[in-house]
């Protein structure tokens, strides 16, 4: 048997062999993307610590893993988790599977991006930056399918769910779908995306997404990170927001033995809002990174974004978020908040917001707190009564629940409460 | 500094919108050759009339770095620098033994600077002035350094006679080697970075600070820095050490000529704390910032650390930063000592095409440690302005508290802000804060301001002045006077 390469050599080694075989390899266009991604990825490979966008995440564990490309059979008919609104769409692997999907009398398009994708010149990877980010390299360099969601001018597009399962196999899978969500002039969708695997399952799910959101149009997008213990997700955001558009993206990361949840907003019209929010639950072992990167290209904008971080056990976790406002971007409206809750003595938190401001008419702000439970809280709560234990679960839930607050959609909201209740449930 | 009330008369008398420290002083120099090699090392440890050991030192810190890149991940933009077209020692020839052998011109240098007459005396070198009369004003005692060396240091049989040294690091050297052995480089090690260990194989002079144990400094110690010669660098490097129970308040005064080049300035400042001790560092950097353009103006790459060693030691930096085309530094605490006290309190102000890129860093190791972080950005005309933090807090520091605050003003479209502060936090006991925000003057303060009668400067001033109060606050109060003055003048131009 010979050495199978592992890192980045492994799969630009894959690629070589799958290039022909790749959905597109036909496609000029599509062969010119895959070819310049291969490319910027020979020359970034796995990025290491020293790269600032990456100080404290360290991939050397995924980089070592030596994935094999998804061999999911198509018979496997996997428990499913539950669904949020009539319509689902399932990949298993990062491939579509329609049989267990139900996307019937939808009133917009719902495709596989291995289906339709002669159709997506112009629009795939429209976003994506290849160049400067290595994980949207290697999803462009080796993506097979993903879900394209068209929402026509108008519509409301109700609830989607979006589910992705990993797979166990014997030797760690590597799936990156690729998804691009367009929402066009006043349209309206809520995206609940679910990523879950069995427990034994070890794999790494590399999905990007390339999101536009119209003018005047509405997304909610809500992230559940719910992988197996054992699996990577590196997953890359790029939205970029039209006038008066509001993009509102909650990412819960809860599983996952290494998780990176990085946020790439182009608000480029004027009006445009963006949330982003999230939390991030981590036990012993985990290692949970939100990047977000939010550009104010356009003027009266306004951005809000809340992140909450509970350790325990040996955990770390990891924020990262630039806002930059560009100098047409006057009267700008910025805020970011993010806190952490210590629950363990072993775990780490590493927090680094930033502001880069161009334009002088702008409100902007950012905070960022660390900490431990609040004694005189906890005191004010047994002193009524509360035992220890219910007191410390009250305030963990309470400092969680702030996060989940802020999501303006009903549905998406009621989803990712059940899905913290549930962490917390299973932990405490 | 004394000199303030004077420095004042001298910047008003002067017209508006200029650099009032830009004149050049025309005296006897001599020179090292051009350029940066191992015998310029040894020629400047050689002129110091150095030890073997420092000699050593320094060639080791020369070989470090030229194996080191030069750091490019400041928010900063600058042609690269020719580190062999530079002098690298520069000195009034010949030091005077009486007030008649002074280099007039020298004198006059210090009169222009608004340094008192008295004061003069003192710097020039002449024996036995410091024994002149009390000032009625709280006596200061001054270091003046010019160019690569220190000219004289005031007061120094009166502070002798509480056992405090206060000389220049190249007199230390000779006079106290067991001090200097024991604690240069402790704090900022030869290899910390690339200025620094350029410093540690070339700096030329500085001042050195003993505080013995249980002694209050019974007055403000001062350095003047001046950079003079053309095309010389400035390598100054500053080593105090307050032993237990002691405490001090060291200031710190910069300025330079008008020139259209670029002249650099890499300074190293060590502070060591040791229990119960304490220790205030002041600075106002008004080193020459350039021209309206962008042309000339000094590259400020300085590397500041101290290191809180002992118990319940205290560190507090405060620092207006008005000059230079390019400000480089972070002024840092390492917190070692249980219930050891970091403190930074910055006002960094950039106008026309200056840049500036500092903060601090806040290392937490021993229990209950705290640190307060209050830093307060100004951009105006085409100025960038970067706040830069660290707060580390080790597994150790149980109970280690920090809070920090970072406000940046714009003033006009054309300038930059940037926040970028680091939190690693890995202490579940520990308590950390940050908060930061950006905006720009409101209209209806300006307007207020203006109804009253006031011109739409003076109300620009005023308004500046209040948004930098809480840092304003804690510099020695004649310092405190003239930094209010120099916030102004920095910001001509910019309004309206």
């Amino acid at each position: 048997m010979t050495a199978h390469p592992i890192g980045a050599a492994g799969f630009l080694h894959r690629f070589d062999g799958l290039r022909a075989r790749l959905p597109g390899a036909r496609l000029p266009w599509i062969q010119a993307l895959r070819e310049q991604a291969a490319d910027a990825f020979r020359v970034q490979g796995f990025p290491t610590r020293r790269v600032e966008a990456w100080k404290y995440t360290d991939l050397r564990q995924v980089a070592d893993a030596g994935f094999d490309e998804a061999l999911s059979a198509v018979d496997s008919a996997p428990a499913l988790p539950p669904a949020h609104g009539g319509a689902r769409v399932v990949f298993v692997d990062g491939r579509s599977r329609p049989d267990l999907s139900t996307v019937d009398g939808l009133p917009y398009a719902v495709e596989s991006l291995a289906a339709a994708l002669e159709a997506q010149e112009g629009r795939l990877g429209s976003l994506a930056r290849p160049a400067e980010q290595p994980m949207a390299a290697l999803n462009t360099m080796l993506f097979e399918d993903g879900l394209v969601v068209t929402v026509p001018a108008g519509v409301a597009g109700g609830v989607l769910d979006l589910v992705s399962l990993g797979s166990a196999s014997e030797r760690p899978e590597a799936f990156h779908p690729r998804h691009l969500i367009r929402l066009e002039a006043g349209a309206s969708l809520t995206l609940i995306e679910t990523a879950t695997g069995p427990e034994d399952a070890r794999y790494l799910h590399n999905p990007v997404f390339e999101i536009e959101v119209g003018f005047g149009a509405t997304l909610t997008h809500a992230r559940i990170q719910q992988e197996a213990p054992r699996a990577f997700q590196l997953a890359t955001v790029y939205a970029r927001v039209e006038k008066g558009g509001t993009y509102d993206n909650f990412t819960l990361n809860a599983g996952a033995k290494l998780v990176r949840n990085e946020i790439h907003t182009l608000l480029a019209g004027p009006a445009a809002t963006c949330h982003m929010n999230g939390a991030q639950l981590l036990r012993d072992g985990q290692h949970a990174d939100t990047t977000t990167v939010l550009d104010h290209a356009a003027p009266d904008c306004a951005s809000r974004q809340t992140y909450k971080t509970v350790l325990m056990g040996k955990s770390r976790g990891v924020f990262q978020g630039r806002i930059h406002v560009h100098q047409v971007a006057q009267r700008t409206d910025g805020y970011q908040m993010n806190q952490a809750l210590l629950l363990s003595p072993e775990a780490e938190i590493d927090s680094k917001p930033q502001l880069e401001i161009y334009a002088d008419d702008v409100k902007c702000s950012h905070g960022a707190t660390v900490g431990e439970i609040d004694a005189d809280q906890l005191f004010y709560l047994r002193a009524r009564g509360i035992p220890e234990a219910r007191a410390r679960a009250m305030l963990v839930e309470a400092f969680l629940t702030e996060a989940v607050e802020g999501v303006q959609d009903e549905t998406a909201r009621a989803a990712l409460g059940a899905a913290v209740t549930g962490w917390w449930e299973a932990v405490a | 500094m004394p000199a303030v009330t004077e420095t004042i008369d001298t910047v008003q008398s002067v017209t508006e919108g200029a650099y009032k420290w830009g004149f050049e002083t025309d005296i006897e120099m001599e020179f090292a050759p051009k350029g940066l090699n191992e015998d310029i090392v040894r020629f400047i440890s050689a002129k110091k009339k150095e030890p073997q050991w420092l000699l050593d030192w320094r060639l080791k810190a020369f070989a470090i770095w030229q194996k080191m890149e030069e750091p490019l991940w400041a928010a900063v933009k600058y042609p690269p620098i020719d580190y062999q077209d530079a002098y690298y020692y520069a000195a009034p020839k010949a030091g005077p033994k009486s007030l008649d052998e002074v280099d007039p011109e020298l004198l006059k240098t210090y009169a222009k600077l608004g340094i008192p007459l008295k004061e003069q005396a003192f710097l020039a070198g002449v024996e036995g002035a410091g024994e002149s009369p009390a000032d009625a004003r709280m006596p200061v005692a001054i270091d003046a350094v010019f160019d690569s060396v220190s000219v004289a240091t005031s007061y120094k049989e009166r502070l002798g006679k509480e056992g405090i040294i206060f000389c220049s690091i190249s007199e230390a050297v000779q006079t106290h080697p067991e001090l200097i052995r024991q604690y240069l480089g402790t704090v900022v090690p030869q290899g910390d970075n690339f200025y620094a260990a350029l410093n540690s194989a070339v700096f030329t002079d500085g001042s050195f600070v003993y505080i013995p144990k249980g002694v209050r400094c019974p007055m403000e110690l001062s350095t003047y820095f001046r950079i003079n010669a053309k095309s010389t660098g400035q390598f100054e490097r500053t080593l105090i050490i307050a032993d237990e129970g002691s405490t001090v308040s060291y200031l710190e005064g910069c300025t330079a000529p008008m020139r259209d080049e670029n002249q650099l300035h890499a300074a190293v400042v060590e502070l060591v704390a040791l229990d119960d001790a304490s220790i205030k560092y002041s600075t106002v950097q008004n080193w020459y910032p350039g021209d309206a353009e962008g042309r000339g103006g000094i590259y400020n790459f300085v590397t500041k650390r101290a290191q809180c060693r002992g118990r319940r030691s205290k560190v507090s930096w405060t620092q207006v930063e008005t000059g230079s085309a390019i400000t480089w530094k972070y002024p840092s605490c390492v917190l070692l000592g249980d219930d050891s006290v970091g403190e930074f309190y910055s006002v960094a102000i950039t106008n026309n095409r200056q840049q500036a890129d500092t903060g601090t860093k806040m290392i937490h190791v021993g229990k209950r440690t705290t640190s307060t972080i209050i830093s307060k950005g100004i951009s105006a005309g085409r100025g960038q302005n970067t706040y830069r933090g660290l707060v580390r807090v080790a597994p150790t520091a149980s109970g280690a508290r920090n809070f920090t605050q970072c406000d940046s003003l714009l003033i006009g479209d054309q300038c930059g802000a940037h926040t970028v502060p680091y939190i690693e936090n890995r202490c579940m006991t520990a308590k950390t804060e940050h908060e930061a925000t950006t905006s720009r003057i409101a209209e209806d303060q300006l307007f207020y301001c203006r109804q009253r009668g006031m011109t739409q400067e003076e109300a620009v001033g005023l308004i500046v002045n209040g948004f930098c109060r809480e840092v304003l606050k804690e510099l020695p109060m004649e310092f405190a006077v003239e930094a209010q003055k120099l916030l102004q003048i920095s910001l001509e131009g910019s309004v309206g």
